[in-house]
């Protein structure tokens, strides 16, 4: 207090000087600002923040207006629908999956399985509604371009939602837990939104980087199906004899690899020396993209589903399972792939024979994944 | 926008703006009395001088930064190259990404050997300002 007693005395004699007898309106102005600031800073500081969110939250529509656009105008030029998609895309937009209950866990991942399996025949029948010409690898990409769009229309509706939410209540917190996680939103969205164009031209992703791999391994051997949307190519290597298994491509697909490994692991009665898996995975900043990193575990993204039977499999026959990974951001995984992650694709195959050398005798069999989505990339 | 939303935007940055020019009034105000501080030779001045410009410039950035904004607003096409190879003679040849396109596609006869050329490469090269830090 004493300070400011000594800031006042100071203040009216310099006020004093250039503005004569009206000094004290300045000074009741200084008093005015200083007590607005006491009794409604937080208010000011709420205003704020909504207009960032507010920026932030114009940007995201924006964003999904221009996704909700290409997925519609792809449909029409891909698919020739005989009547306008626009309603049926919109529909889309808003479907919904229920995740199943997991207050009793035991044998979720069935439940999930099945649900997500009924999910995608739903997919599957809609896009052939909306886009009757479109053949099986154009109708994965759609399906993939109105699953961004899908994703972009829900980011939109839950970041709108807490600002008028936040708005109404004129509660800090809503706000500020809005304002806090927005950036990371916003790097979301715009991955996104690239995904999103990826997908409509059937370009490749950084996710694909696995699958890449796979692909050329298999490149100029036979293949089969060996599970619903993934296929198996007999590759000799080093003397080994591998079992390279990928989704099926050149649409966008992940396949269903937990599926394709229980398989490999039944046919050969568990006679498996090792299992390696390449994936793509997040890098943490400071890393650099395509950066090749090598483990161990089941190197798999997604509901878990996967994950869970090949871990499953491998728990059976006590099967060593590798992983090799290239480093990505969140941006760089859903968007066209970066030159430095296709080149990595080169490295982890040298990484590979290095692995089955060291791990592996001659005339032992294994089985190399190459997990992602393969859309852009054959066999 | 629709119209809804862009009158909100009105609404909450007249407050806003209010603060602003209040900001810069003051400011203004600090910089006047810091004028006739300096000819009474008050040490006063200096404060008062970097009062005035900090209010002055904290009111100008804000303003400026409500209308930068609605700028960059745009979904980023990136230049994206095919790479087709020709796998008998190891003729290449780059260019833009066509829909269509895949990797290990064949496309049309090499132009040397009439040999099927295939897709070998599809990517996008970023050009990325490397910030040097530290770590
Ligand atoms: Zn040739």
């Amino acid at each position: 207090m004493n300070k400011m007693a000594a800031m006042t005395a100071l203040q009216n004699q310099i006020l004093q000087e250039p503005f004569g007898e009206y000094s004290w309106i300045l000074n009741l102005l200084f008093y005015g600002v200083f007590i607005v600031f006491m009794f409604y800073g937080q208010r000011i500081q709420m205003m704020v923040m909504l207009r960032e969110v507010e920026g932030s939250l114009y940007k995201l529509k924006y964003i999904k207006e221009e996704g909700r656009k290409i997925a519609i105008e792809t449909m029409k030029e891909i698919g020739k629908p005989q009547t306008d998609p626009t309603t049926r895309v919109d529909r889309f937009l808003e479907y919904f999956t229920i995740s199943p209950q997991t207050l009793d866990p035991s044998g979720v991942v069935w439940k999930l399985e099945h649900i997500l399996d009924v999910r995608d025949t739903r997919f599957k029948d809609e896009i052939k509604l909306m886009a009757p010409a479109a053949d099986k690898t154009q109708a994965n990409n759609l399906e993939n371009t109105l699953e961004a769009a899908m994703a972009l229309n829900y980011i939109y509706k839950i970041v709108r939602h807490f600002y008028l939410l936040g708005k109404k209540t004129l509660s800090l917190y809503v706000i500020m837990q809005l304002q806090m996680i927005l950036p990371l939103v916003m790097r979301e969205a715009e991955a996104y939104a690239s995904a999103l164009k990826a997908f409509a031209y059937g370009q490749p992703i950084g996710d694909g980087v696995g699958a890449l791999v796979a692909a050329k391994l298999t490149r100029g051997y036979q293949t089969r199906k060996i599970a619903k949307d993934c296929i198996v190519a007999t590759v000799p290597m080093e003397g080994r004899t591998a079992y390279v298994v990928k989704a099926e491509g050149p649409g966008g697909n992940v396949g269903k690899p937990g599926d394709a490994i229980k398989a490999i692991v039944e046919e050969n009665e568990g006679n498996i020396a090792t299992i390696i898996m390449i994936d793509a995975a997040l890098k943490l900043e400071g890393e650099e993209a395509g950066e090749v990193a090598e483990g161990v575990g089941a190197a798999i993204g997604g509901p878990g589903v996967d994950q869970f039977k090949i871990e499953e499999s491998v728990l059976k026959y006590h099967i060593p399972i590798n992983a090799v990974i290239i480093k990505e951001d969140i941006g760089d995984a859903v968007s066209p792939m970066r030159k430095e992650i296709f080149d990595a694709a080169h490295k982890v195959t040298e990484r590979i024979k290095q692995v089955i050398l060291e791990k592996t005798k001659e005339g032992d069999k294994i089985i190399i994944v190459g997990v992602g989505n393969t859309i852009g990339i054959g066999q | 926008m629709s119209k809804a939303s862009s009158s909100t935007t009105k609404k909450i940055s007249s407050f806003v703006l209010l603060v602003i020019f209040l900001t810069l009034a003051l400011s203004l105000a600090a910089l006047v009395l810091a004028i006739n501080a300096f000819s009474l030779n008050n040490i006063a001045a200096y404060y008062l001088l970097l009062i005035g410009f900090l209010g002055v410039a904290l009111s100008a950035y804000v303003l400026f930064q409500t209308r930068r904004r609605i700028k960059h607003l745009s979904i980023k096409t990136p230049s994206i190259t095919t790479t087709v190879e020709c796998e008998k003679c190891g003729f290449k040849s780059i260019r833009e990404f066509k829909r269509g396109d895949y990797i290990f596609r064949e496309v049309e006869p090499c132009q040397k050997c009439n040999e099927n050329m295939v897709i070998t490469a599809i990517y996008r090269e970023v050009q990325e300002k490397k910030k040097k830090t530290r770590f």
